[in-house]
């Protein structure tokens, strides 16, 4: 089985935001809510980089070990899910993140979030693949359809890629020695504990 | 400044220092663009200096919060709430229900030494009862849902089930939420009643010194209306409650703390606090149960034995008699 990951070329990310617009009309994602936003540092200066960012898919995800309800699944694809059915709105994957993909319906005072959202991988849910009710929820499940996440698949610049881990780092590999620059695979230090040697 | 714009400021601070760092060596020869932007491991380095620094950038879209691009101070709230948590939660409840199953084994009941009297005095009145009642009963429930928070995966969801697990923590998530009023009212009504009785004195280190009312026989040095004992158990209930109160305040409204690194650190203070609050209601509500012979009666129509009263708070009993209130005093007409 693949293990599938995110990898966002910075040098390549100009910061279009199409991602984040296939993401929201992919997964009918609410008002609201961004399972991925693009951001920028060291905006308007020298070395300016945009970084796509969503759920990275950790491996040893902390969100799923701190959940007091166990609510987190790893697929065989080792994409991390959750079922909303058991999920109780607490916030604490949210604390846990490392990169800030828990989001909520509401965040109003007294605790009532309502169930957490995030990106799936373009994965769907608990739910039989493809059903209405796994859509209304999480999303589409391209994953079942044979198909990439479609933030990735909709970069204009291909500087985000999805797919298996392997793959995207000898892709990236082969760029960094052609143009012989890279700044490097953008949370995969903190999400894989690894990261592309060049 | 707010804590997230002192991240900022620090940050961009750290960026601009990393920018020129890098910057510096690239020489002449071929055009990179990335000589000066910045990769994840230089940001990962300077962590190693500030722990809960964060990477924000900017963003387009109207949620602020989702400028962070990483945080991964995540990942040590993760360490303790997954690890030094438990362990101290552990100790702390366990360890305070084996000490007192001990204690209960070496030493027994502790009875009336002199025997019940028959006649009684009031100890607590209706208010005062309700008060403690009101709070106590919040605090089983608190403490039982918030338990639940760390412990009830690894007890309960095996034993029932994820859906019967989830339907049971959102009921106690919001009965968490909704009882923590009544229980904060109800410890500032304790703290404004019964503070007067509870300033500590010299008298309550001897009554230490002694061994208080556990180990110690005879109850050498008398006390007023409440023992050095209570007076700790009043002053973990009114501090303890206090750090509650704060933290939790600030997590049931999150927009009160400045952001998530906030609430990770109030999230922290509560679980501590609160597991050592358990540890020592447990003690209170064994000694006020089955560790002592007549303690219950106190909270629970609120008049003791007069022995009783007199073997563990003579003075208070003496300062009654003066008053007027107590059977001592009807019984002794000017005849």
């Amino acid at each position: 089985m693949a293990r599938m990951k995110f990898l966002c070329d910075a040098d390549r990310c100009i910061e279009c935001n199409a991602c984040v617009t296939a993401c929201k009309n992919e997964n009918d994602v609410p008002w609201g809510i961004n399972r991925r936003r693009v951001v920028t540092i060291n905006d308007g200066k020298p070395g300016e980089r945009s970084v796509s960012m969503a759920c990275m898919h950790c491996t040893d995800a902390p969100c799923a070990a701190v959940c007091p309800v166990d609510c987190f699944y790893t697929t065989a694809d080792a994409v991390v899910l959750h079922n909303k059915d058991l999920c109780i709105g607490c916030g604490y994957c949210f604390y846990a993140c490392p990169f800030g993909a828990p989001q909520y319906p509401k965040l109003s005072n007294f605790g009532s979030r309502g169930k957490m959202d995030k990106c799936t991988y373009c994965a769907g849910g608990p739910e039989a693949d493809l059903s209405p009710a796994e859509f209304q929820k999480y999303g589409s499940n391209r994953l079942a359809e044979g198909k990439l996440p479609l933030c990735a698949e909709m970069c204009s610049t291909k500087a985000l890629l999805a797919g298996d881990g392997e793959i995207i780092a000898q892709i990236y590999k082969e760029r960094v020695v052609k143009r012989g620059y890279g700044s490097g695979a953008w949370g995969w230090q903190t999400a894989y504990r690894e990261t592309i040697a060049i | 400044m707010s804590f997230g714009a002192h991240l900022r400021f620090l940050l961009s601070g750290l960026l601009l220092a990393l920018a020129l760092a890098v910057a510096a060596p690239a020489g002449a020869q071929q055009i990179n663009p990335t000589a000066n932007s910045v990769r994840e491991q230089q940001f990962l380095d300077a962590l190693k200096q500030n722990p809960s620094a964060e990477l924000r950038g900017r963003i387009s879209i109207p949620d602020t919060r989702a400028a962070t691009l990483e945080r991964p101070a995540g990942r040590d709230w993760r360490t303790f709430h997954q690890g030094t948590m438990v362990r101290i939660g552990a100790v702390a409840v366990l360890g305070m229900l084996v000490v007192l199953t001990a204690f209960y084994l070496f030493r027994g009941r502790i009875r009336i030494e002199a025997g019940p009297s028959g006649q009684t005095i009031t100890r607590f009145n209706g208010f005062e009862r309700f008060m403690h009642w009101l709070t106590a009963g919040c605090f089983i429930i608190l403490a039982l849902s918030g338990l639940n928070v760390t412990f009830g995966k690894a007890l309960l969801l095996p034993l029932i089930g994820p859906q019967a697990f989830t339907n049971l923590s959102v009921a106690a998530k919001w009965s968490h939420n909704f009882l923590a009023w009544p229980f904060m009212l109800g410890v500032a009504l304790m703290f404004l009643v019964w503070i007067k009785d509870n300033i500590p004195n010299l008298g309550d280190l001897r009554w230490f010194l002694a061994g208080g009312g556990l180990i110690g026989k005879g109850h050498a040095p008398p006390a007023r209306r409440f023992n050095g004992g209570q007076k700790v158990v009043f002053w973990a209930v009114v501090l303890g409650g206090a750090a509650l109160s704060v933290s939790g305040i600030y997590m049931l409204y999150p927009s009160f703390s400045g952001g998530v690194l906030d609430m990770q650190f109030w999230n922290v203070v509560h679980g501590i606090v609160s597991v050592l609050m358990i540890a020592v209601m447990l003690a209170h509500i064994y000694i006020g149960s089955i560790g002592m012979e007549g303690a219950f009666d106190a909270m629970g129509s609120g008049e003791v034995d007069l022995n009783w009263a007199k073997e563990h708070h003579a003075l208070w009993v003496a300062e009654e008699i003066e008053k007027g209130r107590a059977p001592g005093a009807t019984l002794q007409p000017a005849e």
